[in-house]
């Protein structure tokens, strides 16, 4: 099995639009959608949900009012400052909570309890270009890197049902917590960049915490005649640090036109992009066969 | 006063506006301007701003050490951590830093006292002067996984310097603006609980329009007045101006896709260095803030 990660360090440099035109060039796949507080996969690959589940993780705090003396112990022991009396009486602030559970713990009347907390939904879906597992992370609340894990798990469930050998995951902005669960154990991580000064500076932190986790990286620099000097010096980084740059993407309208019509790039237009996607995706296959 | 800059998608551009909206408030010397830089995954802002830092910190959890003397094993620890960061076997205590959220309960339920805490850097914040912006930005280390706690610290930084005015007085000269970052999980709601007002940053595509959703629906869930700039307003389509309207969202500035802005961007130039109209459409996107609060 071979698990290909879209990731970018920077938001918006294009890694939905790129795999959203992989899926479409490539049979006998899982598409998986990492970028779990913010997918937009399916925006363009119009899945049908085929099964739905609740994501549980976590505990949240709840106060029995008639059991609690407001001694104030709970307080006096949260370090995340979720804690605060109001009017004399305990109340917890559920977005400061991180759900350590040390407030129920501590209570010497026992009135907080620890409950369950519905946290996202996970989806299993059938689209036109083949099987796609995504999540939706509930608004506001924990947990992402527990809910990327478990897409792709679910992915790897569903390539072995379909006897399919390859998934390809659309990864989430940033390098922390749903960046690692996302990375981690993965086959091959395609970056995509922009030749922008932000775009360089996230491209060499994502770069790291991939080789940190001893993760292939290849990049891809999209939009690159925006500024061709920067997108040299990103060639010249790469160089440096031994990652290959397997395919550069001119800056198209195109891109936009074909996202408003909800479609794969790949799939609206025969143009210059179409073939620089089309290009990068024989040297990502090569790379990984 | 607080103000927020955030985006459920990535790359609409927050710290152009952020950033932009820093320098154009800066130029009154009346206002003393903050600017926090809280995307501590990916910061950017300190590309823009160029400031020169005159302090650098290192942001530290607490995670477990346990004293293998009077540890006996009795797993209460690992009993206790609803986080999974402490495994206990027949003779040995196995702690996962990059799982400990630093609650401190396994220190206060060890029946030994075996367990103190130690300190265990995550990142770094640095503080500085961007011209008379004050300047904060805080940097995640690599491979580290926890945002929230350098963004809490960040944060401390704004309180202290005391940002609202006598009386809580909004219009008051002291503005602190904080660069958030992309989605809407934790990280976000760190960076932008507390704000008095957030902007919203999208751009006119599906992608802008459904990421703009959600974090309407975190905005409200935390109470936060909020508005709409629309970034390259004239590239896809009219949903995003449609669902304003409908949702009584008011799109308090927007922004033309521009070669030459685009360029600038590229080299780290803000748009009001290239463009000095800017500073005034920013100008009055603050009046409209002000209006609104």
């Amino acid at each position: 099995m071979k698990e290909i990660v879209i990731i970018s360090g920077k938001g918006g440099t294009g890694k939905t639009v790129i795999t959203a035109s992989i899926a479409a060039l490539v049979k006998n796949k899982v598409m998986g959608d990492c970028d779990v507080d913010a997918s937009n996969l399916y925006l363009l690959l119009h899945p049908e949900i085929k099964e739905k589940h609740d994501f549980y993780a976590g505990l949240i705090p709840s106060i029995n009012l008639g059991k609690c003396t407001n001694c104030g112990r709970c307080q006096e022991v949260c370090r995340f400052d979720a804690i605060k009396t109001i009017k004399g009486q305990t109340v917890i602030d559920l977005i400061s909570c991180e759900g350590c559970g040390l407030c129920a713990l501590i209570c010497p009347v026992q009135a907080i309890q620890m409950k369950e907390n519905l946290c996202g939904e996970w989806y299993i879906s059938e689209t036109k270009y083949g099987p796609l597992v995504h999540a939706r992370l509930g608004i506001a609340e924990e947990n992402s890197g527990k809910l990327v894990t478990l897409v792709r798990q679910n992915a790897q469930v569903v390539a072995k049902n379909n006897n399919f050998e390859l998934i390809i995951i659309d990864g989430p902005p940033g390098i922390g917590c749903p960046l690692i669960a996302t990375l981690s154990g993965a086959n091959l991580a395609v970056v995509v960049t922009e030749p922008t000064l932000s775009g360089i500076h996230d491209l060499e932190r994502v770069v790291k915490v991939a080789q940190h986790f001893g993760v292939k990286t290849v990049v891809i620099i999209n939009k690159f005649d925006i500024n061709l000097e920067n997108s040299a010096k990103i060639e010249d980084w790469c160089k440096e640090t031994n990652i290959s740059v397997i395919g550069k993407i001119h800056f198209d309208n195109i891109i936009t036109e074909a996202l408003v019509k909800g479609l794969p790039v790949v799939e609206y237009s025969d143009s210059t992009v179409t073939k620089e996607i089309k290009d990068i995706w024989q040297k990502i296959n090569q790379l990984t066969n | 006063m607080i103000i927020s800059v955030a985006s459920g998608k990535g790359g609409t551009g927050k710290t152009t506006i952020a950033v932009n909206l820093a320098l154009a408030l800066a130029k009154d010397k009346e206002k003393n301007v903050q600017f926090l830089d809280c995307d501590v995954e990916e910061p950017n802002a300190h590309l823009f701003l160029k400031p020169v830092i005159t302090s650098s910190e290192s942001v530290e959890i607490p995670v477990p050490k346990i004293d293998d003397e009077k540890c006996n094993y009795c797993g209460k620890c690992a009993e206790v951590c609803v986080f999974n960061a402490i495994a206990v076997t027949k003779n040995k205590v196995l702690v996962f830093p990059g799982l400990c959220h630093g609650c401190g309960a396994c220190t206060l339920f060890c029946p030994e006292k075996a367990i103190t805490e130690q300190g265990k850097e995550i990142g770094i914040l640095e503080e500085g002067k961007a011209g008379s912006i004050n300047f904060t930005h805080g940097r995640l280390n690599i491979g580290e996984p926890m945002a929230p706690p350098i963004i809490r610290k960040i944060k401390k930084k704004a309180k202290k310097d005391g940002i609202k005015g006598e009386n809580n007085d909004i219009t008051s000269h002291h503005i602190t603006l904080i660069d958030a970052p992309p989605g809407t999980s934790c990280p976000v709601i760190e960076s932008i609980k507390d704000s008095d007002f957030t902007i919203l940053v999208t751009e006119p595509t599906p992608f802008g329009l459904h990421d703009l959703v959600l974090a309407v629906e975190v905005l409200r869930k935390l109470k936060i007045p909020h508005g709409v700039v629309l970034n390259k307003c004239d590239i896809g389509d009219h949903k995003v101006e449609e669902y304003c309207k409908k949702n009584n969202i008011p799109i308090l500035l927007s922004i033309p896709l521009d070669k030459e802005i685009a360029v600038a961007y590229s080299k780290g130039i803000p748009i009001v260095k290239i463009n000095s109209s800017y500073e005034q459409k920013f100008n009055q996107l603050f009046q409209k803030i002000i209006q609104k609060i």
